[in-house]
């Protein structure tokens, strides 16, 4: 395993994305989800929302690297805001 | 997902089924991503020996001009790549006969250039573009260009994207010929007896029914041209100079040539976040026009 | 579709021509000798001859070369396909949790970057002890050839009436009797459509293929590259191996040709 190179960061990091699925199924097996329209241009499930809060966040961060020379965190802090976004209102 | 009108059962039983697909690619796939991301925020000189760098080679890599530039001629040409095989392969496709023999020869001879190994797809074009031994090097010389691709970037890139529509228009035209075959006969008697123009008839009759093809021809070849590694490779090599290293090329330089882990891995994750959009888009818009069918 | 565009036919005329000529050139460069390619410009070959054909056939590093690639390529399709059919069965025939998310994950896997994967591909199989060999290659290709088993499977799957699924169970035959003797027979053009494109994805590979071989396994699309690298610059030789490497394709093509459309399109049309 010593080619996989973990980091404490980078497995939490993992940990967090499996351990949010896991929830996902869970809320899935008890309380199935139905196709929604929020603000999103397209009706979608929670983990649609899921995947598109996920994958604005992460280009939230590339933006944040790529056109600004400042710390990283706030890209997280803006990231988390529009995560809870899409996850509540989307 | 394919004919949803299709009365599915619910059971979760069918688990089984996909396991032995999760399996093999949670390890081919997942397993290298999660490491990607793992090298990626480290400097690696060896296993032993690394150091947690965060973000650093993100911010690195997204504003290394060296990057941005080979972002930008990918973007190039996929956009050239798309605009001109996509009109070409509907007009192609409206030229097709429907039946007979002459049909049968002509969708083989169209499929052909999509079944040739991409390697050899990048010989053919070297052999036939060169300027001492190839058909059309030489050809156009003798008409008075000055014609070589290997020195010359804006010809370098003339002769990628003529083998790119040599290579893949066919696939345009051969998924639009199967959307036109669905356009009933009676809809352009409709049509001829309205006096509807030519124009008019493509853009009422026809356009609306090559819709769903059309969408997938998009989103298939704008992911494809994205990764183009092989033909280029083969062909120019990425020259002259950098003119013609697309994103592939310069991250394969990066990943063997140089054995940078932890930039190239920085590279890999942007790289394939954009890949994972435009097939999310792919995913969504085939999904909808699914439904709606 | 029968009133015809007179432009688009000279399009499709046109176009004909631009695809052929330059496999004109290839075999007409195949059949020619070295010294005669570098002399002299010629539309037509004075002097055919098949040395370079017989070269190839003669030469261990080319015909090991074709060896090493139909070994890794036939491993491939043989594992995509047997783990795509159970998968393309049940996409096709039920809900289940998370089906649409799994489905996605499949294509976002075809639709990677080689690129992406070569670091950990190397060290993966570096360390588990199978570099340089058909096996690596075969199981990397598995990133993109199984996903695109399921999906076009799953295309002609969905095609095939549940009615049969319930007839069976009525005539009382067990799942593993309808699945073999009844459900795979109907979807044979399917399975022949898959393991076609699951052959020539693989067999048309480079990046992978170089990078997970050394030179016990070195394919056919390596040994190319090689030659051309080499100041010799075999062009007639090269040719000609670009001739065989190009036949396989025209001669299945005839077959699956009423198919072909719906494959590369992942069996979405």
């Amino acid at each position: 395993m010593t080619w996989m190179a973990w980091t404490l960061p980078t497995a939490i990091f993992f940990a967090a994305i499996a351990l949010a699925l896991l929830v996902l199924i869970a809320l899935e097996l008890k309380r199935p989800t139905l196709t929604s329209r929020g603000w999103l241009p397209m009706a979608t499930t929670r983990g649609d929302r899921f995947f598109i809060s996920l994958l604005g966040a992460a280009f939230i961060h590339l933006l944040w690297l790529g056109l600004t020379p400042w710390n990283a965190f706030y890209a997280s802090g803006l990231a988390s805001v529009w995560l809870v976004v899409i996850m509540a209102k989307g | 997902m394919a004919a949803m009108a299709q009365n599915k059962t619910k059971d979760n039983r069918a688990w089984l089924g996909v396991l032995p697909v999760m399996l093999i690619v949670a390890f081919s796939g997942v397993i290298p991503l999660m490491t990607v991301v793992n090298y990626s925020v480290q400097d690696i000189l060896d296993f032993n020996t690394r150091f947690f760098v965060g973000f650093e080679w993100y911010r690195e890599t997204l504003t290394d001009p060296r990057f941005i530039d080979a972002f930008l001629r990918q973007l190039g040409f996929s956009a050239a790549v798309l605009a001109i095989e996509i009109p070409l392969g509907i007009l192609i496709a409206r030229g097709m006969p429907t039946q007979g023999l002459r049909a049968s020869l002509l969708l083989v001879l169209l499929a052909t250039p999509l079944l040739i190994p991409w390697n050899v797809v990048g010989t053919i074009w070297q052999i036939y573009a060169r300027s001492d031994i190839g058909l059309l090097g030489v050809t156009l010389n003798q008409l008075g260009f000055s014609f070589n691709y290997t020195a010359e970037p804006l010809h370098a890139w003339l002769t990628l994207l003529a083998m790119d529509i040599w290579h893949w228009t066919s696939l345009v035209a051969l998924l639009a010929f199967a959307g036109l075959t669905s356009v009933p006969a009676a809809c352009y008697q409709a049509a001829e007896l309205d006096g509807a123009s030519k124009w008019q008839v493509f853009r009422h009759v026809e356009l609306p029914r090559l819709k769903g093809v059309l969408v997938i021809a998009v989103l298939l070849r704008l992911m494809d041209s994205f990764m183009i590694y092989t033909e280029p490779f083969v062909l120019t090599g990425g020259g002259p100079g950098n003119t013609t290293t697309f994103l592939s090329q310069y991250l394969a330089t990066m990943a063997v040539g140089q054995f940078d882990l932890g930039p190239a891995a920085a590279f890999s994750v942007i790289y394939f976040l954009f890949i994972l959009l435009f097939s999310w888009l792919f995913y969504t818009s085939v999904m909808r026009s699914e439904e709606d069918s | 579709m029968n009133r015809r565009y007179r432009l688009s036919r000279w399009v499709l005329a046109a176009y004909c021509v631009y695809l052929i000529l330059p496999l004109y050139w290839l075999l007409t460069l195949a059949l020619r000798s070295n010294a005669d390619i570098a002399g002299v410009f010629e539309l037509v070959p004075s002097n055919p001859t098949l040395a370079n054909f017989a070269e190839i056939l003669s030469n261990p590093v080319w015909y090991e070369g074709f060896l090493n690639s139909l070994s890794y390529v036939l491993l491939n399709t043989l594992i995509s396909v047997f783990v795509a059919l159970p998968a393309a069965y049940v996409f096709s025939r039920y809900r289940f949790l998370g089906d649409r998310q799994l489905f996605f994950w499949l294509l976002s896997n075809r639709m990677a970057p080689p690129a992406v994967f070569l670091l950990p591909f190397f060290q993966l199989y570096s360390s588990i002890g199978l570099f340089d060999t058909p096996l690596a290659v075969a199981l990397a290709h598995c990133l993109f050839t199984v996903p695109l088993s399921v999906w076009i499977l799953e295309g002609f799957m969905s095609g095939v009436p549940t009615e049969i699924d319930d007839m069976a169970r009525i005539d009382g035959h067990s799942f593993w009797f309808f699945f073999t003797r009844i459900f795979l027979p109907i979807n044979r053009s399917a399975i022949g459509v898959t393991v076609f494109f699951c052959f020539m994805f693989s067999w048309v590979e480079l990046l992978l293929a170089r990078t997970l071989t050394g030179s016990e396994a070195k394919p056919i699309v390596v040994v190319m590259t090689r030659t051309v690298s080499a100041s010799g610059m075999d062009w007639g030789v090269l040719a000609a191996a670009g001739i065989f490497t190009v036949l396989p394709g025209i001669l299945v093509v005839w077959f699956v040709r009423q198919h072909l459309v719906k494959g590369f399109a992942l069996g979405r049309v």
